[in-house]
């Protein structure tokens, strides 16, 4: 059987559920943050910095760094690491700031 | 490294903006300088400022002199290449709003007494203030323009000053711990310093310390008040620029003045070279209390969006706080001690540090150098709650 965290652990999650991430669906699983769910469907950049825009996923996840930004249902500026996904969210790729319609 | 014997003219106590600005116009003018300070350069106060070079918020008087001075050397320092884009210097201009009419009537009044001591200041109508801040509340009655207003980050700017005092020959010790004065044979001479990595004798010591100066002076046996002034900030996420100039409320310049420990705050509002929206300033005399307040916090989010109604939708990161230098007469001390020949101050600034720093530089590099200072320092002199009057 393959080794990953829910082998290891002996994991039996309550069934998974959908999320969009620039509109395409995702599943994940009950309990998972926002980075684990884009992880585990092999998204590693989700934001491009606000002067070159170069890309930015997770770089400390544990909610100190700041890098992790993302939009999630509007919303920007969220750290992705720390951020429990919800059924239906619709996550979207953060340009810059992410208040481009201020 | 353990102090070395050096030739010393000037020993600094404190390597925040005043220290490295003293240092760097005393190094200028000739005199072998070092600066010593128990943490980081930029660790106490200014590191916990916005950075304000303001002239709009004083009234006429020693202060506005002082600060129309230092408007010009900040201008100076600016152009030098080492400096200006480095330590975020811009020149950027402050707006003063008012919400009411007799609000606006009282800020007019107030800027007139300015503009007779040489502040730049322009009126500014409701409309023309959408002109100038997009973002503001519609529903201010007007405000006044003051384009003599800049801003700097202080830990930069103190920085780079240093490293450029360093260059012309100036020496940094950081983690260094002033524990004593050398005194002279008649008991109150200040001769040097004696630290906890060692001595260093040197004829003129600068006390520096900022809201810790008093602990400096009491090493001199004498008696200086600076009492700690509690200052809140909150910082926003980056944002798109959206606030152009550095706008506060016409309240602002009445809390700045008042002396009442109990809690005054009112917005000033800036965004900053990196992005996120500085929120300040809430002034509170706690004692070193560096406990978070929620009610500050809640209190400078709501006046600020009371200016800026945009930021209801914004996050705030983070907060932080600082204590001003706060004297009795809200005058800073500087000069030299006559209780205490060889010692001089320069501390005690209040929340206009960072602004008044290049002046109080440079006028102490004259007194060093027997020049007569640009400014009459009678005003500053250390000693003038000795008597009491002043207390």
């Amino acid at each position: 059987m393959k080794r990953n965290p829910l082998s290891l652990v002996k994991a039996r999650p309550e069934p998974s559920f959908q999320v969009t991430f620039d509109g395409a669906p995702l599943d994940v699983l009950p309990g998972q943050t926002v980075a684990a769910a884009l992880w585990s469907a092999g998204v590693t950049s989700w934001r491009t910095t606000r002067v070159e825009g170069r890309p930015r996923g997770v770089f400390c996840g544990i909610g100190v760094c700041f890098d992790c930004l993302v939009t999630v249902n509007g919303v920007p500026n969220q750290r992705a690491c720390l951020l429990p996904a919800n059924p239906g969210d619709e996550i979207t790729t953060q340009r810059g700031d992410g208040h481009g319609a201020l | 490294m353990d102090l070395q014997p050096e030739a010393c003219d000037l020993a600094i106590i404190g390597a925040g903006i005043t220290g490295a600005a003293c240092a760097w116009y005393a190094a200028r003018a000739g005199a072998r300088v070092v600066v010593l300070d128990r943490g980081a350069v930029a660790g106490g106060t200014t590191g916990a400022g916005e950075g304000n070079l303001l002239v709009s918020d004083k009234e006429p008087g020693p202060e506005l002199d002082l600060a129309l001075l230092s408007t010009r050397l900040w201008r100076e320092l600016a152009e030098e290449s080492w400096f200006g884009a480095s330590a975020e210097y811009e020149a950027k201009g402050g707006l003063v709003v008012a919400s009411q009419p007799d609000g606006l009537a009282a800020l007019e009044a107030f800027t007139e007494t300015q503009r007779r001591a040489g502040v730049e200041a322009e009126s500014v109508s409701a409309s023309g203030l959408a002109e100038l801040e997009p973002h503001l509340s519609p529903e201010l009655a007007g405000g006044v323009y003051y384009p003599q207003d800049a801003q700097v980050q202080p830990a930069r700017a103190a920085a780079l000053l240093l490293r450029d005092a360093q260059r012309q020959g100036a020496t940094l010790h950081t983690k260094t711990t002033v524990t004593a004065l050398i005194r002279g044979s008649d008991g109150r001479r200040v001769e040097g310093v004696v630290t906890d990595r060692g001595t260093l004798r040197a004829p003129w010591v600068l006390n520096a310390a900022g809201t810790w100066g008093g602990e400096i002076a009491r090493l001199a046996d004498v008696h200086l008040p600076v009492l700690p002034r509690r200052g809140f900030v909150l910082v926003t996420e980056p944002l798109p620029r959206l606030i152009r100039h550095k706008v506060y409320a016409g309240e602002y310049v009445a809390d700045v003045a008042s002396s009442s420990a109990a809690l005054q705050s009112s917005a000033v509002v800036e965004g900053t070279a990196a992005g996120p929206v500085l929120i300040g300033a809430s002034r509170e005399r706690v004692g070193f209390d560096r406990t978070f307040s929620l009610e500050v916090a809640r209190l400078l989010a709501k006046q600020a969006i009371e200016l800026f109604p945009a930021l209801s939708q914004v996050k705030v990161m983070r907060s932080y706080l600082g204590f001003r230098p706060y004297m009795p007469d809200h005058l800073p001390a500087i000069g030299p001690d006559p209780r205490a020949p060889g010692l001089l101050h320069a501390c005690g600034h209040e929340g206009a540090g960072i602004g008044l720093a290049p002046a109080t530089g440079h006028l102490l590099a004259q007194v060093l150098t027997g020049k007569t200072p640009d400014l009459d320092l009678s005003p500053f002199r250390p000693e003038r709650f000795e008597d009491g009057a002043n207390a």
